[in-house]
C-alpha cells in the first residue's frame, strides 16, 4: 500500500512539474505579443492530466485510429494547449515562439490541420456538437476510445452548449467526458452579476449528465474524477473544475484584465521569476 | 416535356442507393425526416441515422465530428435553416476545416411559399457562396437530383446541395453524366443566353420555345453548379450570343445572378439581366402564385430577354 502511494506521488510530482513548465513556457511564447492568459493558466493541470496522464495518445502518431481525442472547445485558451502539445513532443517547443505569426502552424485559434489539435474552434460553443459527433463515428466503427472536450464556463452563455448537452445524454454518449474551466470569468469581467451559469450542477444534472466537482488545479482530484467517470458510467459525465483564471502568475490571478493582454519587460521577469527555474 | 418526376424522392432515394455502395454515408435530420425524405434512409440504415431533433447548430457540429472520424455525413433540414441559421457552425466548423460534410438545404427558395418568409430561403446562394472551398449543387429535375447526390458523395470536401421539392418537369433522361462544376448547354442558341438554375431552369426552357416564336434565337445553359463555377462555360456563350440573361429562385444579390456578373465584368462585359428575387421579404401564398407576382415567371423571363437584346442593339449600333 505504502509503495502504490509513494507512486501515486511520484505521478503527481511529475505532473505538477509539467504544469509549470507549460505555465513558463506561456510565459515565453508571449513575449511581445497579446496572449490570452488568464483562461490558458486556469486549464493548465487539466491538459496536463489528459496529455500526460489519462489520454491514450502517440505524438508520433497523431492520426493513430484508436487514439483518444481531446477538443478545446473554448479555443481562445489555445496557447495552453500548444505548449501541451510541444512538451508532449508533437512539434518542437521552440516552435511556440512562432504563436500568430504569418505561416505559423500555430493559428490564433485551434485549426484541425495542426499537427494534434483535433477541431477548429474558437468561435465559442461548437466543441461539444463536434466531439459527440467523434463518438458516434466510434460506435459505427466499433472503436472505444475516449473524446474529452473542455468547455469554459463563459462558454456556457452559449445556446448551442446547451443544445448539445441535450443531444449527448439522449444518445447516452458515455464515452464522452465533458471538462468545464469555472473560473467565474467571461472577457469583461466576474460572470456573477452578470450572466452567470449557477447552479451550474443542477443544470448538467438536469439535462441527465453525471456531474462531478474538483479543484482543477489539484492533479490528484482531477485524475480520481476522470476515472471515476469511466466506471461503467451509462450517461455523458461533466467534471465542473473550479479553477482560477490567471492562476500561477500572482499578478493575473482573479484580474480580468489578464483575459488578453501582453506583458511588458518587467512584468514578464516577474512571471518567469514566479514560476521559478524547473529543470527542463 | 411531358414528363415529370418528384425530386425530394429521387433525392430519398439516391441517399438509399448511395447508403448502400458506401457504409461510410451517414444522415442526420433535425426534425424534418418525412419532408427531406430522409426517412427512406432510415428505415434501411437506423443505425447510420440520426435524428437530433430541433437543434439545427448542433446539428452541423455532430456532422463535422462525425467527418472528422472518416464518415460522409449528409445534413438535412430545409434551407433557410441549414445555411443561414447554422451558418457561423459550417464557416468554422466545417469549411474552415475543409471537412467532408453534405449540406442539404431542402425546400429552397419558395418552396414552402405558403409557410411565408421565415421559410423562405432567398439568400443561401450568397451566403454559401461566400465560404472558401465550399462547392454548391443545385439539381434542375429527378435525375440531375439523383445523379447529383452520387456525385457529391464521392467527392470528397464540403457541399452546399440546393434542393427544390415536389413534381418538376424533367430535363433529362437516365443517360445524363452529371459532373461537379460543367455547366450544361441544354439548347444551342446565338442571340442571346440564358443561364439559369435549380427549378427556373425549366422555365429558362419553356421561355426560350415562347421566344422562339417571335424568331428569337435563345442558348439555354444549366449552371447546375455554382461553385466552382464554370466560368469558361459562361464567357464562351456570352461571347457568342452576346448577352446574358440569368433565372434563379434567389435574390438578385449574391447568387446565381452576381456570380454571372462578377465573371462577366471581368472578361468581355456584355449586357445583363438578372431574374430573381428583386431585395424584399415576400408573403405567404402558393409557390406559382409568388412566382407569377414576383417576378419569376416564363413571362418575366421573355420579358427580361427582350430587354437584354434591346441594350445589345442599343450597343451594336453605336459601333
Amino acid at each position: 500500500m505504502k509503495v502504490r502511494v509513494s507512486s501515486d506521488d511520484n505521478i503527481y510530482k511529475m505532473l505538477n512539474h509539467k504544469a509549470t513548465l507549460i505555465r513558463r513556457d506561456l510565459v515565453r511564447m508571449s513575449k511581445g505579443k497579446h496572449l490570452h492568459f488568464g483562461g490558458s493558466l486556469s486549464i493548465v493541470e487539466i491538459l496536463v492530466v489528459l496529455y500526460f496522464h489519462i489520454m491514450r495518445h502517440d505524438p508520433k502518431n497523431p492520426n493513430w485510429v484508436e487514439r483518444d481525442r481531446f477538443i478545446l472547445s473554448k479555443g481562445h485558451a489555445v496557447p495552453a494547449l500548444y505548449a501541451v502539445l510541444a512538451e508532449a513532443g508533437y512539434f518542437p517547443v521552440s516552435q511556440l515562439s512562432s504563436f500568430r505569426e504569418l505561416h505559423s502552424v500555430l493559428q490564433g485559434h485551434p485549426y484541425s490541420k495542426t499537427l494534434g489539435v483535433e477541431a477548429s474552434t474558437g468561435s465559442l460553443g461548437q466543441g461539444l456538437s463536434v466531439g459527440s459527433g467523434m463518438i458516434l463515428g466510434a460506435r459505427l466503427d466499433g472503436k472505444d476510445y475516449y473524446v474529452y472536450v473542455l468547455i469554459g464556463d463563459g462558454e456556457a452563455n452559449e445556446g448551442a452548449i446547451w443544445e448539445a448537452s441535450l443531444f449527448c445524454s439522449s444518445y447516452k454518449l458515455n464515452n464522452l467526458i465533458v471538462i468545464m474551466d469555472r473560473n467565474h470569468f467571461s472577457a469583461t469581467g466576474p460572470m456573477k452579476g452578470r450572466v452567470d451559469i449557477d447552479p451550474v450542477a443542477d443544470k448538467w444534472r438536469a439535462f441527465n449528465w453525471d456531474v462531478l466537482r474538483v479543484n482543477g488545479h489539484s492533479v490528484r482530484e482531477l485524475i480520481l474524477a476522470i476515472k471515476k467517470t469511466k466506471k461503467g458510467k451509462k450517461q455523458p459525465s461533466i467534471i465542473i473544475a473550479q479553477t482560477v483564471k490567471g492562476k500561477g502568475i500572482s499578478f493575473m490571478e482573479n484580474r480580468a484584465e489578464w483575459h488578453n493582454n501582453k506583458l511588458s519587460e518587467e512584468q514578464y521577469k516577474s512571471a518567469l521569476s514566479e514560476l521559478g527555474s524547473v529543470q527542463e | 416535356m411531358n414528363k415529370a418526376g418528384d425530386v425530394s424522392l429521387a433525392f430519398g432515394k439516391a441517399l438509399v442507393e448511395i447508403g448502400r455502395e458506401d457504409k461510410n454515408v451517414v444522415v442526420l435530420d433535425a426534425d424534418v425526416s418525412h419532408s427531406t425524405r430522409t426517412y427512406m434512409f432510415k428505415e434501411e440504415f437506423p443505425e447510420r441515422f440520426y435524428d437530433v431533433g430541433v437543434a439545427e447548430q448542433n446539428m452541423m457540429g455532430v456532422a463535422a465530428g462525425l467527418a472528422l472520424t472518416g464518415k460522409i455525413p449528409f445534413v438535412n433540414t430545409f434551407s433557410v435553416f441549414a445555411v443561414a441559421r447554422v451558418f457561423d457552425q459550417i464557416r468554422q466548423s466545417i469549411a474552415y476545416p475543409h471537412l467532408n460534410v453534405k449540406i442539404c438545404g431542402a425546400a429552397a427558395g419558395i418552396s414552402l411559399g405558403d409557410a411565408g418568409p421565415s421559410h423562405h430561403s432567398l439568400e443561401d446562394i450568397a451566403l454559401m457562396r461566400s465560404l472558401p472551398g465550399m462547392t454548391i449543387v443545385i439539381p434542375a429535375d429527378r435525375v440531375e437530383t439523383e445523379k447529383a447526390v452520387k456525385a457529391i458523395a464521392r467527392y470528397k470536401g464540403p457541399v452546399f446541395f440546393r434542393l427544390s421539392r415536389g413534381i418538376k418537369p424533367d430535363i433529362y433522361d437516365e443517360n445524363y453524366e452529371f459532373r461537379i462544376g460543367k455547366a450544361v448547354t441544354l439548347q444551342e442558341g446565338k442571340d442571346v443566353t440564358i443561364i439559369g438554375t435549380g427549378t427556373m431552369v425549366a422555365k429558362a426552357l419553356e421561355a426560350r420555345e415562347q421566344l422562339s416564336l417571335e424568331g428569337i434565337n435563345t442558348e439555354v445553359v444549366n449552371l447546375h453548379t455554382i461553385k466552382p463555377l464554370d466560368e469558361g462555360a459562361i464567357i464562351k456563350s456570352a461571347k457568342k450570343t452576346g448577352c446574358v440573361v440569368t433565372v434563379e429562385e434567389h435574390s438578385i444579390i449574391g447568387g446565381v445572378g452576381s456570380a454571372v456578373a462578377e465573371v462577366l465584368v471581368e472578361n468581355g462585359n456584355v449586357p445583363m439581366q438578372r431574374v430573381g428575387i428583386r431585395d424584399i421579404f415576400l408573403e405567404s401564398a402558393y409557390t406559382e402564385d409568388l412566382m407569377e407576382y414576383y417576378g419569376l415567371s416564363v413571362e418575366d423571363i421573355a420579358k427580361s430577354v427582350k430587354r437584354c437584346l434591346e441594350k445589345k442593339s442599343l450597343i451594336e449600333n453605336k459601333s
